[in-house]
């Protein structure tokens, strides 16, 4: 947590290689375990309830969904038994300095070069981008506008003219990071499914990502819960253990109902992932919304039932309330994705 | 993610939404979505008519086992049935406190005696019952209740009041919590007694709501008789009994509300989208909002038939908090989307339109049943294990 990598390798080798988290959901024909959507859910929770820092989050929800939604054989054949097995951490390129969620908010341009391309931006707020092997690039060629032209692009981590840097953030158990694409060089074969169709790919994979993460969300609130409530049930003030207080009691009963309603939120949303159903951009969103507001909801109120010692370094529950901030931005804030919903409902 | 019905359960769903369709475009028309909350005090007779309808069609206490009558149909069916009620705009059920409350407390403390004496005209929906359990100084606190029951010769003669008793007004019967026993700890000295309201010692004034009707009454007992044998559970044994039948009080009906909220819901991004307001970002925030409310509303029910038997479960513990905030919150949506129209009446003296007679009778819903404090008491001490505030 505390170095610029931002995850222990050890912990990474132990989680991909013993354990296989990260073959979970890659199928069986490239070294993964061909679980489902569902099957991620509680895996996702307890990473949330441990507030894992690792590229985890970047690596599955992103990068080996972009790959198996649109991969061509070769590039999965390439790829996916590196995910998989631990060895390649991948994430997704979309975001920029404009902070925008959608389409316009991809400036960087790509242009033929040969038989391959060239690409030239600046890339922001890219989940675990300084360490990540495998970077997925969302570039436009010049003079297209919306969604229009926009094209995804596989580049190596340390393909060159690609300058990274981590991005010191307010919550120290996620890393960001800015990247540079200075005029790179990448072959034909970096296409990542068809060109100028990108940005359907790229909200697909993202709505998979936010998915995951608000099953992480989910478990971290409910950690909020059970040490508010361990708490309450040791701490004595008045010569009573302040959850017999109602104003202690009823601010965890709120949490409780939020907590399990984000589960469900959550859990439909797997389900569609699972099934490729109708409906995915909605409950994706829906999911997201509700779980990022649960997730802070929670947090704040940890700090708040803890009282001082929850204020402090000492104490864990800072690194939830942070965790829930970046959280609740990190692809598409619950205003963005409430918005979402209300075009889906033909509003 | 839906309910997963089986063949039968499937077979099961088709006949009862072609018996409920025959009736409600037939014979019984007229009473398609009457006698709801906020109007539950209109077309009584008919709907005493109705309940009987489907007693003698055997769609009345479908849950019960079958040897009180009823069909033993599991939670799931229930849920179908419910659901499948509300599609078919059936009318507000007159008999729901003898078949979701009183019905399953007999049959888990009652002697057979009173099993074979109430529960047959339960199911027909030949007997109206109204829960007598609410007075002035025992709402939340109900261990307080005050009215008096004395044992004289064979009969209980009852003194006392009870208030907020809905249906009061048409009800035969009543299941009435009585002190029996003065000098006992509060808890310790009550009995739940079953008292017929057709009598010279009980008076029943019904108390107008906010909404302008009268779904509920203060009811005065000034020497009102009960049968000695008519104690369920045994006498002192009333607060348990009561516990029992607030426990009943939840699951299957769920389902069926939801349909309910989801029409409201509709209607309200309808307005939404007529007036214009759907184009405001604040108001699309809010009705995504709902949206997304109403969506795990469903999830949660699901996930609660799922878990069915095992007692206590987190999602039958949030249930009524989670639906009653909801609903409240949508009925100031519906007004706020309105705007100044929303003030405007169907009529003289005071004509509420549906939509006004569900906002104002939404602030009824989290205080009754256990309000949302209470509900919030039950979380935190029997889902969290917080410790028990001092009595």
């Amino acid at each position: 947590m505390e170095t610029e990598r931002g995850y222990d390798p050890a912990t990474w080798a132990q989680l991909s290689e013993e354990l296989a988290w990260t073959a979970l959901t890659i199928p069986e024909e490239y070294g993964g375990l061909g679980m489902s959507y569902l099957d991620l859910h509680p895996l996702m929770e307890e990473i949330g309830r441990a507030l894992l820092c690792a590229p985890f989050l970047s690596t599955i929800g992103l990068g080996a969904n972009a790959l198996l939604l649109s991969g061509s054989e070769a590039q999965k054949e390439r790829h996916l038994p590196g995910i998989a097995a631990g060895a390649t951490r991948a994430t997704l390129a979309f975001a920029e300095k404009n902070k925008r969620m959608d389409a316009v908010g991809v400036e960087a341009i790509y242009a033929r070069n040969g038989s391959g391309y060239m690409l030239r931006g600046d890339k922001s707020y890219v989940l675990d981008g300084h360490t990540a092997d495998l970077l997925i690039v969302a570039a436009r060629p010049e003079g297209s506008t919306g969604a229009e032209g926009v094209s995804l692009f596989l580049v190596p981590g340390d393909a060159e003219g690609v300058k990274r840097a981590w991005l010191p953030s307010m919550d120290q158990t996620r890393r960001l990071a800015s990247v540079e694409l200075r005029d790179v060089i990448v072959s034909d074969e970096a296409l990542l499914g068809d060109e100028g169709r990108g940005w359907g790919l790229c909200e697909r994979t993202l709505d998979l990502a936010r998915i995951a993460l608000a099953a992480e969300q989910v478990g971290a609130a409910e950690m909020c819960l059970e040490m508010s409530v361990e708490y309450a049930k040791v701490r004595k003030q008045f010569d009573r253990p302040i959850g017999s207080f109602q104003s202690i009691k009823h601010m965890c009963a709120d949490m409780l109902m939020l907590v399990e309603s984000a589960r469900s939120a959550a859990f439909y949303a797997s389900a569609l992932a699972t099934q490729d159903g109708d409906g995915l951009e909605e409950a994706a969103a829906s999911a997201k919304a509700y779980c990022s507001d649960t997730f802070f909801h929670c947090a704040a109120e940890t700090i708040q039932i803890h009282g001082g010692i929850g204020f402090t370094w000492e104490h864990p529950a800072h690194l939830y309330f942070k965790r829930a901030k970046a959280a609740e931005n990190l692809f598409g804030d619950p205003a963005f994705h409430r918005e979402r919903v209300a075009k889906q409902m033909g509003l | 993610m839906e309910i997963q019905l089986s063949k039968e359960e499937e077979a099961f769903r088709q006949e009862a939404r072609a018996w409920l369709q025959e009736q409600l475009n037939g014979p019984f028309e007229d009473l398609q979505g009457r006698g709801a909350s906020g109007d539950q005090d209109t077309y009584v007779e008919e709907r005493v008519a109705w309940g009987k309808a489907m007693g003698a069609a055997g769609w009345n206490c479908i849950g019960w086992p079958k040897e009180f009558g009823g069909r033993a149909c599991s939670i799931k069916e229930e849920a179908v049935f419910n659901e499948e009620y509300v599609r078919a705009n059936g009318p507000g059920n007159v008999g729901h406190i003898g078949e979701t409350l009183l019905g399953p407390t007999l049959i888990h403390f009652g002697s057979p005696e009173q099993q074979e004496r109430f529960l047959p005209p339960i199911v027909s929906g030949e007997e109206i019952w109204c829960q007598g359990y609410s007075e002035p100084g025992a709402g939340s606190d109900l261990a307080n209740v005050q009215t008096k029951a004395t044992l004289v010769g064979d009969e209980w003669i009852i003194e006392g009041q009870k208030i907020w008793t809905s249906g009061a007004q048409y009800s035969d019967w009543c299941f009435v919590l009585c002190r029996t026993d003065a000098d006992a700890p509060k808890h310790r000295g009550i009995s739940c007694i079953l008292v017929p309201m057709k009598q010279d010692g009980i008076d029943v004034r019904p108390i107008k709501q906010m909404g302008g009707s009268s779904e509920f009454a203060e009811v005065f007992f000034d020497g009102a008789k009960a049968q000695k044998d008519h104690v369920v559970g045994g006498i002192n044994n009333g607060w348990k009994v009561a516990m029992g039948t607030l426990a009943f009080e939840r699951g299957a009906s769920t389902l069926g509300q939801q349909y309910l909220f989801q029409k409201e819901f509709e209607q309200v991004v309808a307005v939404a989208k007529e007036s214009g307001a759907a184009k405001d970002p604040i108001f699309r925030q809010r009705i995504a909002h709902a949206a997304i409310g109403l969506k795990i509303m469903r999830v949660n029910a699901l996930r609660m038939l799922e878990h069915e038997g095992a007692d206590l479960n987190r999602e039958a513990l949030i249930s009524k908090l989670y639906w009653s905030n909801w609903h409240r919150d949508l009925g100031k949506l519906a007004m706020d989307l309105l705007g100044p129209e929303a003030e405007l009446l169907d009529g003289a003296p005071y004509e509420l339109t549906a939509m006004q007679k569900w906002y104002l009778f939404s602030r009824a819903d989290t205080i009754y049943a256990g309000s949302n404090q209470i509900q919030r008491n039950i979380i935190g001490e029997r889902g969290l294990g917080l410790p028990k505030e001092p009595r």
